[in-house]
């Protein structure tokens, strides 16, 4: 039987009828077409489907869409505004924090968490904010080096 | 793919219970979800009803009672514990243990209550709670009952509670002056579950004797479990290397390992010992400084 959900992603209301059974990297993927989002292990380990939720990182695998009704998701969508890249968009391209990109939108998602949290991450924050985000191409000094970037204030935040 | 079910969403503990009432037979409860849905995903249960607790607010808090202890809400985050300045002194293992625990996504979402319910043997809080002497609160439509942490946990993803039972509230006891407990897990991925873990709690007397011990082994049998035959060798006693040496062989020998994909049974034995000692020392020192 057919649920209702509401919910905020990027900024926007949606009102939805899902499966119970739907997780939130379904919805975000399938219901909206927000496939910036990736679908990696489905399983909670390699944080590739990580979203905001309600200002803090989650696994977009591991939480039921009807548990998020009322909740405020941020997708990696979300992240510019308009044409102007977020910070750690901008610091990602410049350090090339990415080579395959399979993780990159669950990355930022871990960093934009990170960030809500402390702002200004040291270097061991920024190492335990991605520690659930695993990048295959093993290219983690350049992520560090991005968000170590926009912790020192090298990148302005545009509104 | 998750088996369809009848989802609810209460937003009171008394809504939640009057389902739990309702829907005896046949239900889950879900909190964060970090451990129930990959068991829903990978087929394993497959509830006919799920009862979804997250949205209940009054189980969300952390209180510090002075001379009394703390209470933590059972839907509170394992990050909110992480970083609640109320995990002052004995109580700051607690912080130190959720720090350790999955990675940030996990301890965001996933609650204490979820994960000591879910009663892995593995789970980080469970031996931490035991060491400092934590009793859980249970509720069901009838009535409340108080339960000794150690008595929660019974076999591999088995716990005392009843069916129509929910686990709302875990109590920890102020400790006595000159307490200091530590927690300590051994895996191969910092944010894996533990191949073996060991937290112990101690109390100094005046003398530096050891008044009171607590060992809780996590991953060393199927349920989480005191280590009583090494606490014997310490307490009363001056605590000398030699003898914390003899207690970790103690708690190497009661603990009742099994050999699985991470580590045989021996191994398992030789990481208690090695462990025990270790981590029991580590608390000694914080109970002479504090």
């Amino acid at each position: 039987m057919l649920k209702e959900l509401k919910l905020t992603v990027n900024g926007q209301p949606y009102e939805l009828s899902i499966h119970p059974r739907a997780l939130l990297v379904e919805v975000l993927r399938e219901n909206l077409g927000l496939t910036g989002t990736k679908r990696g292990c489905n399983e909670g380990a390699c944080g590739a489907c990580t979203v905001v939720m309600n200002g803090k990182s989650v696994k977009a695998c591991s939480v039921l869409a009807l548990s998020a009704n009322g909740a405020e998701i941020t997708t990696v969508e979300g992240l510019a505004n308009g044409a102007q890249l977020h910070p750690l968009q901008k610091a990602f391209l410049d350090y090339g924090a990415y080579q395959c990109g399979f993780c990159t939108a669950g990355m930022l998602m871990s960093c934009k968490g990170l960030l809500n949290m402390f702002p200004h991450p040291t270097n061991e924050q920024i190492r335990d904010g991605i520690d659930g985000n695993i990048c295959r191409c093993t290219g983690y000094n350049s992520i560090l080096r991005a968000v170590e970037a926009v912790s020192r204030g090298d990148y302005k935040e545009t509104k | 793919m998750i088996k369809d079910f009848e989802y609810f969403g209460p937003k009171t503990l008394s809504e939640a219970l009057g389902l739990l009432d309702k829907y005896r037979d046949d239900y889950k409860i879900i909190a964060g979800g970090q451990s129930l849905l990959i068991l829903m995903r990978q087929g394993l249960i497959a509830p006919e009803n799920v009862i979804d607790i997250y949205g209940i607010k009054e189980l969300n808090y952390i209180k510090s009672d002075g001379k009394k202890g703390l209470k933590i809400g059972a839907l509170t985050t394992h990050r909110e514990i992480e970083y609640s300045e109320l995990m002052q002194g004995p109580f700051k293992v607690l912080s130190e243990m959720e720090h350790l625990l999955s990675t940030p996504q996990t301890r965001n979402r996933g609650t204490i209550g979820g994960n000591i319910s879910h009663g892995d043997p593995a789970g980080d809080p469970a031996p931490v709670l035991m060491a400092l002497g934590a009793n859980v609160k249970l509720a069901s439509a009838q009535g409340e009952r108080i339960m000794d942490m150690e008595e929660f946990s019974i076999d591999y993803f088995e716990t005392a509670m009843q069916h129509g039972e929910m686990l709302v509230e875990i109590q920890l006891p102020a400790p006595p002056p000159h307490t200091g407990a530590a927690y300590t897990k051994f895996n191969i991925i910092a944010s894996d579950m533990a191949t073996v873990s060991v937290a112990s709690c101690i109390t100094l007397a005046a003398d530096d004797t050891c008044s009171d011990i607590r060992i809780a082994l996590g991953a060393a049998a199927p349920r989480p479990m005191r280590a009583k035959a090494a606490e014997a060798i310490l307490k009363g006693k001056k605590i000398t290397d030699a003898l914390l040496k003899k207690a970790g062989q103690a708690a190497s020998e009661e603990a009742e390992p099994v050999s699985d994909i991470s580590a045989s049974e021996e191994y398992r034995r030789e990481l208690v010992k090695v462990l025990t000692a270790r981590v029991t020392k580590e608390a000694m020192s914080k109970a002479k400084a504090g």
